[in-house]
């Protein structure tokens, strides 16, 4: 078996991203081209529609908040060895925390509410997140094939909640009723006019705070190190005097929480009130945005940036180029999940092969590490 | 309840358990030999709009099938490139299969027929048909078990039966031919499996390759047989309850049949609820009944009745050398 | 990646030797790497047909590799491989299969939940149809099962026989593949010693039937009691091939260990305390239940170093474990200090730790360390919440780092470089890290498993200082080793382990290799005394 260096970090970190994500778009781009369009022009249709105003860029700031909390969802479980499939559940619940907060605290100041809200959103996002974590730690079920089937038990519930328990009294459709404009999370635009008439809102703040936030748990308390030395060695992690699955919960909260905050973005900030699907995909967006980010606080900061303009330029796009819609993106989306988490084998190989061409003073450090790990 | 309604509830049934079905014992090839496979929607999927697309514009249905069975196994060889060539990450693999077809099948449904996604309609010869079995039409009159065979059992499209004669096919593959101890072999210890002399890549492919085609066909069920053309999303999480279906059923053959038959006895339920509230089942919200398959496969799980434990090796991609 | 060595030729008078025809088995200059482990160096092997070879060598010598590839798992990256006389080129199992080459892996390579029948034929099936498989299958069992005396119920799951039951079923299915060269893999590791005899007149039945059996161990006692040669391998080469007849267990050992540089540890009187470690009626089970540790009692006093002395696989690593609170007790007591401690639950090794109890565990890359992990970070696991690495939930990292530093320093870890992943730290220096983190706080009781495993010469040396440092400064170290060598150099009272137990004490000042030797075959003090 021949042995292949690893990677030098920045090419781990940016260029083999980076080389799936061309991979990505040029095959996207193939689909496009299939269809008799010109590639180029749909992707600068896309970067104008995500970036060309005040107003698309609002928008693109806006989903990229979503996505944030979701990537972090997904990356903080991933540190700890764990696939929580389940953010878009997570996040749809937590939208009967938001709700309840808002409605409840009817004619109370947002500065009140957005808190609570919050809060609320945190727990019951956690707590639907808290179950498959459970049954992972105490109870041996895998947390992967839970959390799918929570997402399904979170739409069956809230189709029941909103068509008869919150359904407005006037109303038709299955939401509910309208925050009081008071209790709402103000918009940017309120603040800064370039950003008019978009969505984007307070919670964006929540987001880059929370990057920072999840940066500084991951890498700088010793939870954090807790949850790394259990991603990367359960053995080692319990001779550590960690107890496993305390952390597993705790994790497992602690994502759902993160993924829980698309509902507080989302119900107090933008739709003001509980609608059917409000979540779209974003729990989904966040494992590309994980994946993409290489579970870093800062690469998922990026990646959400790149998946809100992709959402937002999506949108542009059918007015721009006619007959393109916005599931290019969704296509593009899949393209990168699948080449920077199920088919990494794709390019690292090669491009180790080349870095060792390249670099043979590294040969002796990769025969270091490998005997190290010898054994007969 | 009168025998009319229940006729009809067991009618609706079989329909509707026939792509659980197909899709379950899909899934159950692939995770036997060791293959996690969460993209059983998006295969279903894609062959859904690729049955749909070639009948609306050939005119036959058999087309239809032909080509989505072809474009599911294609997305199941991709699938299994990532999971087993690649030794990738077979979860993510099937995120990303889910989430292409779901963006493909939308985008060139847009481009190819400017419906909103959907196909033209297909009808006549670009559809399945339900099939009238001998004596469906001279037995109706029989009470009972006239009616069982001439409404329940007859009347319906080729691919229903086709669905539940794969259940003993399947029973007999697994447990009664070579490939069938090897494909067991090959999910519990494929290291045994290897120090035999046998391929296991090439076992997994195989097994991916029998998925997608069970994937293909129902898939082509929902668009050109229960249905009559492929609509956005059509397939709604069904690769989902089928997944569920074959956990539930601790990934046996016939087992799965009855898991299908109980999960499409619940959608026939919360359908015909929705539309005619039944006495007995007022106070039950469809969603508790739509929520069910998911509700009962976590508690499977969590070991409260029974026990579901899969393929040891399922997951794992092999690697021989250290 | 690298293939060197010579690539040798046998010289034409070697094969055309009268009586080439005896040799089953004859390999030549086989050369095998894994990256830059040179696992297989020129080795050669003739093992004549009808015979018992046995073939030994300490953990990691070479020999299962040497024999995955002449059973075609590896591919060798050069040599020769004669089989019967002829040269053959091995390129998978199926070929060594068809060559009448069968292999019972240590690792058995069965299917838990199929039959006995099941496993037998799988593979080798000689029909699409399984019933008619497993028919032909089943009349062809009756015949070697009388032929072999090999008793098996066909029809049994594999998960529900005994594990003697379960080498029976891969002894059985290399024969119905009609192997007559048959290499067995430390294939008493796992059985008991009744099983083990079972096993010993099987392979005897086999013998008697003309077959050619290669024997892998490490223990010696199986040597002398079955085979008719014996090849000794060290470190890769292969050493030396003697008639069993003619040699003893001393020699062999000798030639298993090598002339190696006589490791002298420099350590004056041990003057005991009072007990800080007891340790009382242990009694342990492995993962899947099977009791490993039976009603052990001992204690370790302040200021001695006692050795546990055993062949592996006799419950050495489940003791530690379960000292350590990385295993939960089935029953009995471990003592600190005089305080009892509690280590139920999966966090355990926290509250052992809190107690004053270090830890070097046995399989470093498995537990002592997060090899993706910077050596820092490292040098903090297990000690992660002391007030010094930040109150409160904060990791202080300038702290952890300033720490890691003066700990790797003191013990000369190379490169000094506290960001280095630590998988790229080589054995020794990997080993002085969990070492100075554990030895650097000042335990009361340090347990070590296999220090100096996988570690080179210069670094054992120095490790072992350390060790007898601790010592002297009053601590009590329990000591775990395969290596006897180092249990006798270290240790000043060494307990025997066998089959879960503590079957006898000794003085290493006065106890001989073969008094050690014997005891740890499982023939009691007073017996070995004699």
């Amino acid at each position: 078996m021949s042995v292949l260096k690893p990677l030098p970090r920045w090419a781990d970190v940016v260029l083999l991203p980076l080389l799936n994500l061309t991979l990505a778009f040029v095959v996207s781009g193939l689909v496009v081209l299939a269809i008799g369009q010109n590639p180029l022009h749909a992707m600068w249709a896309i970067a104008t529609g995500a970036f060309g105003s005040g107003y698309n860029f609002g928008y693109t700031l806006y989903y990229a908040t979503n996505f944030i909390f979701t990537g972090l969802a997904v990356a903080l479980a991933a540190h700890a060895g764990l696939f929580n499939i389940g953010g878009n559940g997570q996040a749809y619940v937590a939208g009967l925390g938001v709700i309840a907060v808002a409605l409840l605290l009817d004619g109370t100041h947002w500065i009140i509410v957005m808190p609570l809200a919050m809060l609320a959103a945190m727990l019951v996002g956690g707590i639907w997140a808290f179950i498959p974590g459970y049954l992972q730690a105490k109870r041996g079920s895998h947390v992967v094939i839970t959390t799918i089937m929570f997402n399904f038990i979170a739409a069956a519930l809230m189709v029941y909640m909103l068509n008869y328990v919150l359904k407005a009294p006037t109303g038709m459709a299955p939401e509910s009723r309208m925050i009081a404009p008071d209790a709402r999370m103000p918009r940017l635009a309120e603040f800064i006019d370039f950003f008019r008439h978009t969505p984007v809102n307070l919670s964006l703040f929540l987001a880059i705070a929370l990057l920072v936030g999840v940066y500084y748990l991951i890498w700088h308390t010793k939870f954090g190190f807790a949850l790394r030395t259990l991603g990367q060695n359960p053995t080692a992690s319990r001779y550590a005097g960690f107890s496993n699955s305390k952390i597993i919960m705790i994790v497992m909260t602690m994502s759902g929480a993160l993924a829980g905050l698309v509902a507080f973005n989302e119900v107090l900030g933008v739709q003001n009130r509980l609608v059917l699907d409000f979540v779209a995909d974003a729990g989904f967006v966040g494992i590309a945005v994980a994946l993409m980010g290489r579970n870093h606080p800062f690469g998922i900061g990026l990646a959400a940036l790149l998946f809100g303009a992709l959402y937002q330029g999506g949108n542009e796009l059918q007015y721009v180029v006619p007959g393109l819609t916005r599931e290019m993106v969704v296509i593009i989306q899949a393209l990168v999940i699948l080449f920077t988490g199920a088919m990494e084998g794709l390019f690292r190989p090669g491009l180790q092969f080349a870095f060792m061409l390249f670099t043979p003073e590294h040969k002796a450090e990769a025969m270091a590490r490998e005997s190290a790990g010898s054994e007969s | 309840m009168d025998l009319n309604f229940l006729i009809s509830m067991l009618d609706a049934t079989l329909r509707l358990s026939t792509p659980l079905l197909l899709a379950c014992l899909a899934g159950l090839y692939s995770e036997r030999a060791g293959v996690f496979d969460i993209g059983l929607e998006g295969k279903m999927l894609m062959a859904a709009f690729a049955a749909a697309a070639t009948a609306a514009v050939t005119g036959s249905a058999w087309a239809g099938l032909f080509v989505g069975m072809s474009v599911s196994v294609l997305t199941a060889l991709l699938q299994g490139a990532a999971a087993i060539s690649l030794k990738g990450n077979q979860l993510i693999a099937g995120v990303a299969i889910n989430m292409l077809a779901a963006g493909l099948t939308t985008f060139l449904g847009q481009q190819w027929f400017r419906q909103g996604g959907r196909t033209p309609p297909v009808s006549g010869d670009a559809r399945f048909s339900s099939i009238q079995l001998p004596f469906a039409a001279e037995l109706r009159n029989v009470p009972v078990v006239g009616e069982i065979y001439s409404v329940i059992i007859s009347g319906h499209s080729i691919l229903v039966y086709v669905a539940f004669l794969m259940v003993p096919l399947t029973a007999w593959i697994l447990f009664r031919t070579r490939f069938g101890l090897r494909l067991r072999a090959v999910g519990e210890n494929p290291k045994a499996v290897d120090t035999a002399g046998i391929s296991v890549r090439r076992l997994r492919y195989q097994a991916v390759l029998i998925t997608g085609l069970l994937c293909g066909m129902a898939g082509a069920y929902f668009s050109i047989a229960q249905g009559a053309g492929f609509g956005n999303n059509m397939t709604a999480g069904k690769g989902f309850i089928a997944l569920a279906a074959l956990i539930f059923a601790k990934w046996r053959p016939v087992a799965a049949m009855f898991t299908c038959l109980l999960f499409g006895f619940l959608d026939a339920l919360q359908i015909r609820l929705q539309s005619t509230p039944l006495p007995v089942l007022s106070d039950v919200p469809v969603q508790l009944i739509q929520a069910l398959p998911y509700i009962l496969t976590v508690v499977l799980l969590a070991g409260f009745i029974g026990k579901a434990v899969g393929p040891k090796a399922g997951g794992v991609p092999y690697t021989k050398e250290r | 990646m690298t293939s060197e060595g010579t690539n040798a030729q046998r010289p034409e008078t070697a094969a055309a030797k009268p009586g080439a025809s005896d040799w089953a088995i004859e390999l030549e200059k086989i050369n095998k790497r894994f990256g830059p482990v040179h696992a297989n160096k020129d080795i050669d092997l003739s093992v004549r047909r009808g015979t018992i070879h046995g073939i030994v060598g300490e953990n990691g010598a070479g020999k299962s590799t040497l024999m995955s590839i002449l059973y075609g798992f590896y591919n060798a990256d050069s040599g020769t491989i004669k089989v019967n006389g002829a040269i053959q080129n091995i390129t998978d199992s199926r070929h060594a299969l068809a060559l009448g080459i069968g292999m019972v892996h240590q690792h058995f390579m069965l299917v838990d939940n199929f039959t006995v029948l099941e496993n037998i034929i799988l593979g080798a099936e000689d029909s699409r149809i399984l019933g008619t498989s497993l028919s032909r299958a089943r009349s062809e069992l009756g015949r070697l099962e009388k032929e072999y005396d090999l008793k098996v119920n066909p029809d049994a799951l594999i998960e529900d026989i005994s594990v003697g039951q379960q080498q029976r079923v891969e002894i059985l299915k290399a024969l119905y593949r009609g192997a007559d060269i048959l290499i067995l893999d430390e294939p008493t590791g796992v059985l008991t010693p009744k099983e083990a005899d079972d096993l010993f007149r099987v392979l005897r039945t086999l013998r008697e039937q003309g077959k050619t059996v290669i024997l892998i161990t490490h223990k010696l006692r199986e040597i002398m009691a079955i085979t008719d040669a014996v090849s000794v391998m060290r470190q890769g080469e292969m050493v030396k091939t003697l008639e069993t007849a003619k040699t003893n267990p001393e020699e062999l050992a000798e030639l298993m260990v090598g002339r190696r540089v006589l490791l002298r540890v420099e350590k004056g009187e041990s003057h005991p305390g009072k007990p800080l470690l007891k340790i009382t009626n242990l009694t342990v089970a492995d993962d899947m239940g099977v009791v490993r540790v039976k009603d052990v009692s001992f204690a370790v006093r302040a200021g001695e170093i006692v050795g546990i002395a055993g062949v592996s696989g006799n419950g050495q690593t489940e003791l530690l474990e379960a000292i350590t609170g990385m295993r939960d007790q089935r029953a009995g007591d471990v003592i600190v200090n005089g305080h009892k401690l509690f280590l139920k639950g999966d966090d355990g090794a926290s509250r052992a730790r809190a107690a004053g109890l270090a830890h070097v565990p046995e399989d470093r890359q498995r537990m002592g360390l997060v090899t993706n992990f910077q050596a820092w970070e490292n040098a903090i696991l297990g000690y992660q919440n002391s007030a010094e690495y930040g109150g409160g939930l904060m990791l202080d990292g300038t702290a952890a780092r300033a720490a890691a530093t003066a700990q790797m320093q003191r013990f000369d870890v190379r490169p000094l470089n506290i960001s280095l992943k630590t998988s790229l730290f080589s054995g020794g220096n990997q080993q002085k890290i969990v070492l100075a983190r554990e030895i650097g706080r000042d335990p009361d009781v340090l347990i070590v498993g296999q220090p100096t495993r996988g570690v080179d010469i210069g670094a054992i040396e120095f490790i072992h200082n350390q060790i007898v440092k601790m010592r002297d400064a009053g601590k009590a170290i329990l000591l775990v080793s395969v290596e006897l060598d180092e249990i006798r150099s270290l240790a000043d009272r060494i307990l025997v382990m066998f089959d879960g137990q503590i079957v006898g004490e000794a003085d290493p000042a006065t106890a001989t290799e073969g008094e050690l030797g014997l005891m740890m075959a499982g023939i009691s003090n007073r017996e070995a005394a004699q």
